[in-house]
């Protein structure tokens, strides 16, 4: 039995985001998921980038860290290493994550690192006021697209599993319950977690309706070790489906690997060292 | 015919990727195990194979203090080692060479010796082995022990297979040969020393990595860059054994936001690059800055600007180690003046930014990086150049009850929580905020902020007026004449001014370690009561002495002292000439001694 409730882990921070904003209800989820799984607070860290959403760790009375634009995931990956034993989790906003931030996603796939990365994307830049991003419809008129834009909206979760992240999912704010399964599966799973959710932006993009036009959830004999299952469900666009594409749970974590070496190496001293540089 | 200074210069001219640099490490190394102090200085083309390398190693009976200019014993595999290094040889220098390389070359007159090391390695049917056929020569030629040639080759040379079998044969044919050709003493054999105290072997980056260690480094992460990655290839190595990390980052932005992550985590962290990444990490290095996050970053210099020179030494990077960035980001800058000072300036590095919460900068250079040096084993990690100090963490009564990370104090340095620690969560923020870390936008907080943050500076400036390390001042008391500069110079400066004392010009100088907070005291007290002084610096637009006449401009002003700039971007560190002669142009154009 969980000792802990969600609200223990909110900040006195009243978070700055519109009524309205789909990230309130990730902030709420993840709350729940950190009371389902009954982390203490003190060894929780949250680590965000720049935009609305990575306003995220303010209101948490976790540790947290806002760092600069795009770069939650090798913050989260230093402090991960620096201590296995915290929960990481980096957020960020589809701006930070998929645009200046997206070198960074093959390569906290490819290392497998231990930490949840939950993307809110809202298919626009918020914090600076409605241009379009990485993951926007073509099309769309914005004061910096006057005639529309001409590039071809990105597909998160088939570039998650392109890079074979060992964990990628997608949810939507207006399915809490789910989110709150999906966050802890997330949380509690052993290398780099990917999750995508659909969290509209009600002043610059407001696609409630249509999400909830178009989402159903993952069939459910949808083999979630099956990568080419995975991407033929990732790539219907009419349906967008919500839930875990993939999981496999069998390779080891980064920080784990790091500790095999660890106690693999016969430990030094300087001085030890230092006599292999005598002359 | 060795100079009153007992030391000697030996220059290695080769195409690159066939061996020259370690025929030159190893005849190196070979003399230091002998009992001589040694202090090389290299040259690479950026290529990976193909093109000119230089290697100069300096041998001494005694402490030997730069590069030296003149070769006096030239050694050249290839007919450009001869033709682009002919001019480099002194006066009664000697030439040794290949035959079958260089043919009939015209000494004018000075002493040549012939090895014919291709022949030789033909000959054992290992023709890659030349190298270490001249390196045997040198062996005898020095008079340095065929025994410990041996030795030297065993252990760095590779083992696989027969090659070190072939290496070890391909070192006694040259040594047999050159002992059977040239039996007479060699004009520049040093007189071997009979005991001696051990001894490092050190190039700079390995200085810098192991100065780390010892100043508690526990996380480092980089992105490979001439010529920093050595410092990165040493951590790799010992840092498992210390139980801690080194993660090769996919760019240095990654980099350098893994290490603030690590050092928020508790692990002293560190990364090193060169100009281009440290252009990348400057945003980063800001929030370090403003969310009181202590890192080290080691800058080791290469020419500039853009991809400019990469195999190649420059100062130039002064003005953006010091300023760049946007908004006010106090920061430190250390500048070690010799490998044997990287090391404990690595030390201090880490204790500055522990201590202060602060990212630290240590400014290095190509030349400095990949020169070996002998020195004296360090005495303690926490010595008379050092100082250790620790990150303050939050007091019991402190977390039990609303625990204000970002407190404002007397020296502004705040307690610092870790994650993991009971009461300890706080948010550790890049916009401005308040004491909790809580972001705050009003006028009064800002400026309150701004004030904590630089008040660590101004904390950490009377602190290192107490650190003998925080600048070298020596030569001649008092003198009219001085020298300030930064950094590796420092070599060429000492031994200019050991010929300018001969001249019976006294002079003296001073190199500050801590560039920013400059130590003005010690600066001040030196150039009190000077005519001029002369900055000597490695980049193009006197970057030093700007910032010198900048800082000081009432007391230069009020004494009439001037600034004499000796700037030099060439790619190459200065001779020893070059400032000798700008010194003495100096003392002549103020109206003598
Ligand atoms: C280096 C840098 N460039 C630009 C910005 C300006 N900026 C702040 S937030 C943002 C976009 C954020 O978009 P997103 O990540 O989608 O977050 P949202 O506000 O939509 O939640 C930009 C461009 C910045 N802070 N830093
Ligand atoms: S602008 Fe959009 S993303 Fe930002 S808080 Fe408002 S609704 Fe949310
Ligand atoms: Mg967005």
């Amino acid at each position: 039995m969980s000792t802990r409730k969600a609200k223990d882990y909110k900040s006195e921070v009243k978070p700055i985001w519109c009524p309205g904003c789909g990230d309130y209800a990730v902030l709420n989820a993840l709350m729940r998921a950190f009371a389902e799984l009954d982390i203490p607070q003190d060894t929780i860290v949250v680590a965000s980038g720049i935009g609305c959403s990575s306003r995220f760790p303010a209101f948490l009375n976790t540790f947290g860290i806002h760092g600069v634009h795009g770069r939650p995931l090798p913050l989260a990956t230093g402090i991960k290493m620096a201590n296995p034993e915290l929960t990481v989790v980096a957020v960020g906003g589809d701006g930070d994550g998929f645009s200046i931030g997206g070198g960074h996603i093959p390569h906290a796939a490819r290392r497998n690192v231990e930490i949840p990365y939950i993307v809110m994307d809202n298919s626009i830049y918020g914090m600076t006021k409605g241009q379009a991003s990485p993951t926007s419809p073509e099309g769309i008129k914005r004061k910096a697209s006057p005639y529309g834009t001409v590039e071809a909206p990105l597909n998160p979760i088939m570039m998650a599993l392109a890079y074979e992240a060992t964990f990628v999912a997608r949810t939507f704010s207006g399915k809490l319950k789910e989110m709150v399964e999906i966050f802890m599966a997330a949380i509690q799973h052993p290398g780099f977690a990917f999750v995508q959710v659909l969290s509209p932006c009600v002043s610059f993009l407001d696609t409630y309706a249509h999400y909830r036009e178009i989402t159903a959830p993952i069939p459910e004999d949808h083999d979630p070790t099956d990568l080419l299952a995975a991407m033929r469900l990732a790539q219907a666009t009419e349906t967008l489906y919500l839930g875990i594409f993939r999981c496999m749970a069998d390779r080891p974590g980064y920080s784990r690997r790091f500790q095999e070496i660890q106690s693999a190496v016969h430990p030094m001293t300087v001085p030890e060292v230092m006599d292999r540089y005598q002359r | 015919m060795v100079k009153r200074d007992q030391t000697v210069v030996v220059r290695v001219g080769g195409e690159a990727g066939e061996g020259t640099v370690t025929l030159g490490e190893l005849f190196t190394r070979i003399a230091a195990r002998a009992g001589l102090e040694v202090y090389t200085f290299r040259t690479y083309p950026a290529e990976i194979k193909g093109g000119q390398v230089l290697f100069q190693t300096r041998l001494g009976v005694k402490r030997v203090l730069s590069e030296g200019d003149a070769a006096d014993v030239l050694v050249v595999m290839n007919k450009p080692g001869w033709t682009e290094n002919q001019r480099d040889l002194q006066p009664r220098g000697v030439l040794v060479y290949d035959p079958g390389a260089v043919s009939d070359p015209d000494t004018q007159g000075r002493a040549q010796f012939a090895i014919p090391a291709g022949v030789i390695a033909q000959e054992l049917d290992f023709a890659r082995g030349k190298n270490v056929v001249m390196v045997g020569a040198l062996t005898w030629l020095f008079r340095l022990g065929l025994d410990l040639g041996r030795d030297i080759v065993n252990a760095r040379m590779a083992r696989h297979g027969d090659v070190l079998q072939q290496n070890l044969k391909a070192l006694e044919a040259g040594y047999a040969y050159a002992e059977a050709h040239y039996p007479a003493p060699f004009p520049y054999a040093l007189p071997l020393p009979e005991q001696f105290e051990e001894r490092l072997l050190l190039s700079g980056a390995e200085a810098l990595a192991l100065g780390a260690l010892d100043g508690g480094c526990r996380f480092y992460s980089g992105y490979p860059i001439t010529p920093a990655t050595g410092v990165m290839e040493a951590l790799a190595k010992y840092l498992p054994a210390f139980g801690g990390t080194m993660v090769q980052a996919e760019d240095e932005i990654a980099a350098i936001n893994m290490v603030i992550g690590a050092s928020f985590a508790g692990r002293r962290s560190m990364t090193a690059t060169s100009g281009p990444g440290l252009s990348l990490m400057i945003e980063a290095l800001g929030m370090a800055s403003i969310a009181e996050i202590p890192i080290v970053v080691v800058n080791v210099q290469r020419a500039g600007p853009s991809t400019g020179l990469p195999t190649k030494t420059s100062q130039g990077d002064l003005f953006l180690t010091l300023y760049g960035g946007h908004g006010d980001a106090p920061r430190f800058v250390l500048a070690p003046d010799s490998v044997k000072d990287c090391y404990y300036q690595m030390i201090n590095a880490f204790s500055l930014a522990e201590y202060y919460q602060m990212p630290v900068i240590v400014l290095s250079d190509q030349a400095m990086a990949s020169r070996v040096e002998t020195m004296p084993y360090p005495e303690s990690s926490c010595g008379i150049w050092s100082e250790c100090l620790e990150r303050q963490l939050p007091s019991e009564a402190e977390l039990a009850k609303d625990y204000r990370r970002y407190r404002d104090t007397k020296d502004g340095i705040s307690s610092m929580a870790i994650p993991g620690m009971t009461g300890g969560a706080y948010l550790s923020e890049s916009l401005e905020h308040d004491v909790y870390g809580y972001p705050s936008q009003t006028p009064e907080n800002h400026q309150l902020m701004m004030e904590k943050r630089s008040k660590k500076v101004e904390a950490a400036r009377r602190r290192l007026a107490k650190w003998d390390s925080s600048a070298r001042r020596w030569g001649h008391r008092g003198a009219k004449f001085g020298i300030i500069g930064w950094g590796s110079t420092r070599g060429a400066v000492r031994e200019a001014m050991v010929q300018l004392g001969e001249m019976g010009i006294e002079i003296e100088a001073i190199y500050p370690h801590t560039l920013l907070p400059m130590p003005d005291r010690a600066v001040m007290e030196f150039i009190y009561g000077k005519k001029a002084i002369l900055v000597p610096e490695l980049n193009f637009s006197s970057q030093f002495a700007r910032m010198i006449s900048h800082r000081y401009y009432k007391q230069l002003d009020a004494q009439d002292i001037h600034v004499h700039m000796l700037a030099k971007e060439q790619g190459i560190p200065f001779k020893i000439s070059e400032i000798y002669e700008a010194a003495l142009e100096m003392v002549l154009e103020e109206g003598g001694k």
